[in-house]
């Protein structure tokens, strides 16, 4: 099938501001819109840039608004857009670097200032700690992060005032707060209850929605949060 | 230009090179460089385990896992290295563990453990549950730890800056030559010790599991330094990647329970490998895989067999198997319970096949997966030059990207977590305590010039007429037929004409960019020469084994010549010439004899 893409590009060597430019492309319905974008740098226009690695979901470098949604360019194929035309633009509320690619910077800066480390201070034993099947699943969903990004993009709040943490690092705190082994909880919390922490989050469900690891972040949120208020991890 | 020094620096931020960062950075002033952030890093799409002899639900021990692996490697893997690897193994995997790694858990709150291809009980010959995993996100799990430990370490990276050579001065290691992505500013980084932890070079092949960043860029580095590359003929194909598409469909699949069947409905494994069946080692999968092909009883006729992991399937085969749980009872599984220990798998699936396995088999082909092949390194991962193991003083490697040789002809699956774990480790402290010992040499004024030039031709070169996409597509397809699988002295001769082609047309690449932030177009280039480099030594070190061993399967010489050939390859890259030397393997405790499964 032929499909239109529509790509918003920026070059800051050239440009003074984005701007749209349309390539047509021949594509089978189950190509990767990664495919697309390799297609269209490989044969039409080289210069067009952005972040790929893995190309099946698993490393996150491939976020971006497809279709006015935050996905992984690898995870999201043409037939799934029900449309031959598609609109390809960079993740909002990050700096623009170039074409698709944002400035990743102030999203790892949010990530590491919720200490995302297990925090144990206590001498290990000869073997490995032991964690019931039952503790380990309580925190399972937000072990499956990849940092890709595309939550915290979405998120209304976020785009607001970027000082926000935003969702990806409440992910990451809550995988480590909701873990039997770690005994950092009170620090993180104490660090998601300021004025740029949890109570940005407004339930809007963006973030859920744009998770191509299909976390349950809105969720994840809310039970740090309702820590927070109850001082309890139960 | 930028200057910086540090005591090490490790180029490279997946498995191996954020353990060597953890361990170096203990003693010594480290950084990172890596083109990608490190949570892009390959090591996070690994999905079944590492192999540890923990015995935490039936009997092992490290010994098995030694033999297991040298019988994997088909008797090429260096002994004295495999011992300490799978020794180290069990400490490794507590040592994640207490870094905070959410290991799937046994019902006592143990590590759980999956049975892996390969990895056997030595008395009965049956599959031993080796693998530690996290569902099947354990790769995933490993970068995250480590880049979370490196976090509260304070290791210091560079993201997204692409190292472009080694710095050498009076014979020993000093450094790095880099660019800044986001600028194209050119950074030396002055070290007494370099890491080179850089991983594969799938890209070579068509069908890859590979990401599109692993171009073997330190292993071509260290070529163009002089440095050998050690069995680069060894080459593992992957059994089951997604028709098509190369994903991989990890083996703890068929460590579950999942058979291969062709056409007819067959188990076809049953006659290649009548005890480990579909546990057999990864290139005896991938060579019946081949030949079912072959002989018409691929799916549909075409080129690709089924993966069925239906509960059905399952029960049905292990029941005639025989299998059991650790508690005896009979070994029989629930849709729920295979979507519990391979949800990404599953997730695979529905996303790019729209097959659900649970409901479906999954349609598969043979995938280029690892390099057994790389930088030749001892235990410590040092970087050796020859066949004495004369050491090049401050130059380390570790994980993919070396070759210390613990997989020889063949690895087996877990073992490459357990590699970069292990000498990723050894290769740090070890860095960092001669870095600590070490004089800083001073730095000719032309460090950068080698560096530069290798971008400099391909900007602003207008008379140019060769697109990169072309070049790497037919290099792809070449490799693809001719040096995959099964090999013949015929096909070989023709991949090395072709590549020869492909490195002259490649001089006259045109760009499209050629501005300075973000020049991917550029980047892109410069990764197909590392390509190119790496598919002719390939190429050439294959022709030259006449034998069949491990992954090296020529089909006008189908038998393993120990007679003539249990050594290791040596290959040179001078003046635009191959040569080969030749290596003994070391062998301690095993003597080679008949590798049946």
């Amino acid at each position: 099938m032929k499909v239109t893409v529509k790509i918003l590009r920026y070059n800051p060597e050239k440009d003074k501001r984005p701007r749209y430019r349309t390539y047509h492309v021949e594509a089978e319905p189950t190509d990767r819109v990664l495919d697309v974008l390799e297609k269209i740098k490989g044969y039409q226009d080289g210069s067009l840039s952005f972040r790929r690695s893995c190309a099946h979901g698993i490393c996150g470098s491939c976020a971006m608004r497809i279709n006015g949604m935050n996905r992984l360019a690898c995870k999201t194929l043409i037939k799934d857009l029900h449309s031959d035309k598609i609109v390809i633009e960079p993740l909002l509320g990050l700096p623009l670097m170039k074409d698709l690619i944002v400035d990743m910077k102030p999203f790892f800066e949010h990530y590491q200032s919720v200490k995302p480390y297990l925090i144990n201070d206590e001498p290990p034993p000869l073997t490995e700690r032991l964690q019931s099947p039952e503790e380990r699943e309580r925190f399972d969903d937000t072990t499956k992060c990849i940092l890709c990004a595309a939550c915290t993009t979405s998120c209304p709040s976020f785009w607001s005032n970027g000082q926000y943490v935003g969702p990806a690092a409440i992910v990451n705190a809550h995988r480590f707060i909701f873990d039997s082994r770690d005994r950092g909880a009170a620090e993180r919390l104490r660090i998601l209850s300021d004025q740029f922490g949890v109570y940005r989050c407004h339930t809007i469900f963006n973030c859920t929605l744009a998770c191509p690891r299909d976390i349950q972040i809105t969720k994840a949120i809310g039970e740090v949060k309702r820590a927070i208020a109850t001082g309890s991890l139960d | 230009m930028n200057k910086h020094q540090y005591e090490v620096i490790v180029v490279g931020a997946g498995g191996a090179g954020l353990m060597a960062a953890l361990n170096a950075s203990k003693t010594a002033v480290t950084a990172v460089i890596s083109k990608l952030y490190p949570t892009r890093s390959h090591t996070g799409t690994a999905q079944g385990g590492i192999g540890a002899a923990l015995g935490n639900l039936e009997e092992d021990h490290p010994e098995w896992h030694t033999y297991d692996t040298v019988k994997g490697s088909d008797y090429l893997g260096d002994q004295d290295a495999i011992e300490f690897m799978c020794q180290e193994a069990v400490p490794a995997v507590y040592e994640l563990e207490h870094m905070g790694l959410p290991f799937s858990r046994t019902p006592d709150g143990r590590i759980a453990q999956r049975p892996f291809g390969g990895h056997t009980n030595n008395v009965t010959g049956k599959p031993v549950r080796r693998s530690c995993y996290a569902a099947d996100r354990t790769g995933h799990m490993i970068l995250q730890t480590l880049y979370q430990q490196c976090i509260k370490n304070n290791v210091q990276f560079f993201d997204e800056f692409q190292v472009l050579d080694l710095l050498i001065v009076n014979g020993v290691a000093q450094g790095v030559v880099a660019i800044e992505l986001a600028t194209s500013e050119i950074h030396i980084f002055h070290a007494n010790a370099v890491i080179f932890a850089t991983g594969g070079f799938g890209r070579i092949w068509k069908i890859t599991s590979n990401a599109y960043s692993l171009t073997g860029d330190g292993v071509a580095i260290a070529l163009r330094r002089g440095i050998p590359l050690e069995d680069m003929e060894f080459f593992q194909f992957h059994p089951t990647g997604i028709y098509k598409l190369g994903i991989l469909i990890t083996e703890g699949v068929r460590g579950e329970g999942g058979v291969l069947v062709n056409d007819k409905g067959e188990r076809f494994m049953e006659h290649y490998a009548p005890h480990a069946k579909d546990l057999a080692s990864r290139d005896v999968v991938s060579r019946a895989m081949y030949l079912e092909v072959r002989d018409g009883r691929g799916i549909n006729g075409k080129d690709y067999l089924y993966l069925d992991v239906r509960p059905e399937t399952v029960n049905k085969y292990a029941t005639l198997d025989g299998r059991t749980r650790p508690d005896g009872t009979p070994y029989q599984v629930t849709g729920e319970e295979i979507l519990q220990k391979l949800p990404d798998i599953i997730d695979f699936c529905r996303t790019y096949l729209g097959v659900d396995p649970i409901e479906q088999p999954m349609p598969v082909q043979p995938t280029a997966h690892y390099a057994m092949g790389g930088i030749p390194t001892n235990i410590y991962g040092q970087v050796v030059l020859d066949e004495n193991n004369t050491i090049l003083p401050g130059f380390y490697a570790a994980g993919e990207s070396a070759c210390v040789s613990v997989h020889g002809a063949n690895r087996l699956g877990t073992n490459s977590l357990v590699d970069i774990l292990v000498f990723g480790k050894h290769a740090g402290i070890h860095a960092a305590q001669y870095a600590r010992g070490a004089q800083f040499q001073t730095l000719p004024q032309d460090a950068a010039d080698f560096a530069r030039q290798q971008l400099d031709r391909f900007l602003n070169n207008d008379k140019g007429t060769e697109k990169i996409s072309d070049i790497a597509e037919e290099m792809k397809i070449t490799m693809m037929d001719h040096v995959g699988v099964f090999r013949t002295e015929e096909g070989m001769n023709v991949a090395l004409n072709k590549i020869r082609e492909l490195k002259q047309r490649y001089w006259n690449i045109k760009l499209d960019d050629n501005g300075k932030v973000f020049n991917t177009d550029l980047l892109n280039a410069w990764e197909l020469g590392n390509l190119l480099d790496l598919a002719e030594v390939t190429t050439a070190s294959a022709l030259a084994r006449k034998e069949s061993r491990g992954a090296h399967a020529r089909e006008d010489f189908p038998k393993r010549d120990d007679k003539n050939w249990l050594k290791h390859t040596l290959a040179w890259l001078k003046d635009g010439e191959i040569h080969l030397r030749y290596k003994p393997v070391v062998i301690t405790k095993y003597q080679p004899k008949e590798r049946v499964y």
